[in-house]
């Protein structure tokens, strides 16, 4: 108790700022401080055939910048398709013949849904529907299908052999 | 034989009351703490000096082990990382695991037993010494004079301090990752700003660490204006400070994680 009142104020103050240093530090260097966005966003959706790993706040990507993210999946029970709604910022304008495709970014990483422009004058708005899409690589059907022309290969090789002599 | 098992029955029994009690009593407290909670307001240098016991005089320990926890984490996540060739995001799996989880519990559990035992033996001495009473005679109340400042003191100082050991746990992983293993920098801090988000990671762990500061300086405050007017009993009762409040910690940690994290990437 023998600290004076001024000394201890001036610690409490450099505590306090130091502590909301580290915060801002947090929040600009370390975070990506979406909660003060204040930008507009349209929202659109794609139906896929599969989405794979797919999950919401995934990127959605054009030419690989970052564009918006994934906001919502569910499945639809008319059309056995998942719909995905995605959020784009409005300062990024797509035509209506945009196409949606499901990517990995590298071998194991995060899945991600990439646009690619197309030529129409009209463009995108909030609530519209993308017609063309391409759903998630599923690696077992990769291998399966691999497999499978493999065996028809060796079935037309074997006939072929048979039918030489 | 029958009156063996209904000994042990009536013991646990009692145990069971007897903690119930405790906690209707340490709730009361609580609600009392913040009824009483005008004066701090009224009177916020009672405040600050708690803040400088509480939160400045815990700073060499926070910031210490956050560095050290940091580097840790840098070096056992590039060991793990390094197996299936990623080592890049390890910016992300040090920033989210100090930012969500390290930081709030690791931070608390210190604070517990730097600042908790200490008030614990504060309150639980004047009131051996009959400071409380003597407060009480001259009509101040001690919940409001005492109490309250410490309560609010420590609420504020735990946000303050997780950041801190948040923050510089990441330097920590930093000066590991990049500076002395050689982690790509760029992707070391990119990766780690495309992961992390400010209101679902950040935000949420400032209220964690708050919530945990409530809960640590109300068991404090609680365990010493309970605690025997004994040289034993206040002894007896920081160590209780320390054991009950790290469990509550980890409990209330596991509580809030499974209502902000559910469902979230």
């Amino acid at each position: 108790m023998s600290m004076k009142k001024t000394t201890l104020d001036l610690w409490v103050g450099v505590f306090v700022a130091a502590g909301l240093g580290a915060l801002l530090f947090l929040a600009l260097r370390v975070g990506s401080f979406s909660a003060f966005e204040t930008a507009k966003t349209y929202t659109i959706q794609a139906a896929f055939e599969n989405i794979g790993g797919l999950k919401v706040r995934a990127p959605v990507k054009s030419a690989g910048v970052v564009v918006g993210r994934v906001v919502d999946i569910r499945f639809d029970n008319t059309t056995y398709e998942a719909i995905v709604s995605m959020q784009l910022g409005s300062q990024y304008k797509f035509p209506t013949d945009t196409s949606a495709a499901i990517m990995t970014s590298g071998l194991l990483g995060e899945q991600y849904v990439a646009l690619d422009a197309g030529g129409s004058d009209r463009m995108l708005s909030n609530g519209d529907t993308l017609r063309i899409t391409q759903g998630a690589v599923v690696l077992e059907n990769l291998i399966g299908k691999f497999l499978f022309n493999k065996a028809e290969e060796g079935g037309v090789g074997a006939q072929e052999e048979g039918s030489a002599p | 034989m029958l009156e063996h098992v209904a000994a042990i029955l009536r013991r646990m029994g009692a145990r069971v009351i007897n903690s119930v009690w405790r906690l209707g009593l340490a709730t009361r407290f609580f609600f009392l703490t913040l009824l009483y909670s005008g004066t701090c307001f009224r009177r916020p240098h009672l405040v600050i000096k708690e803040i400088f016991s509480a939160g400045v005089l815990s700073l060499i320990i926070i910031l210490v082990s956050g560095l050290f926890v940091g580097m840790v984490l840098g070096l056992q996540g590039y060991e793990t990382l390094q197996t299936y060739g990623s080592e890049e995001a390890l910016g992300i799996l040090v920033a989210l695991s100090l930012v969500r989880e390290l930081g709030p519990v690791v931070a608390a559990l210190l604070f517990a037993s730097r600042a908790g035992s200490a008030m614990t033996a504060e309150i639980g001495l004047m009131k051996a010494t009959e400071q409380i009473s003597a407060l009480e005679m001259m009509a101040v109340d001690p919940i409001a004079r005492v109490v309250a400042p410490r309560f609010w003191g420590g609420v504020i100082s735990m946000p303050l301090l997780a950041a801190l050991f948040s923050a510089m746990g990441i330097f920590g992983g930093y000066l590991v990752g990049v500076v002395l293993i050689g982690v790509d920098e760029g992707a070391f801090w990119s990766q780690m700003q495309a992961a992390v988000d400010f209101r679902d990671d950040i935000l949420n762990g400032v209220i964690k660490s708050a919530v945990f500061g409530g809960v640590v300086t109300v068991i404090a405050l609680y365990e010493g204006y309970d605690a025997p007017p004994t040289a034993e009993g206040v002894s007896r009762a920081t160590t209780r400070t320390v054991v009950s409040s790290s469990l509550a910690i980890l409990a209330w940690d596991f509580v809030l994680t499974s209502f902000m994290f559910r469902g979230a990437s």
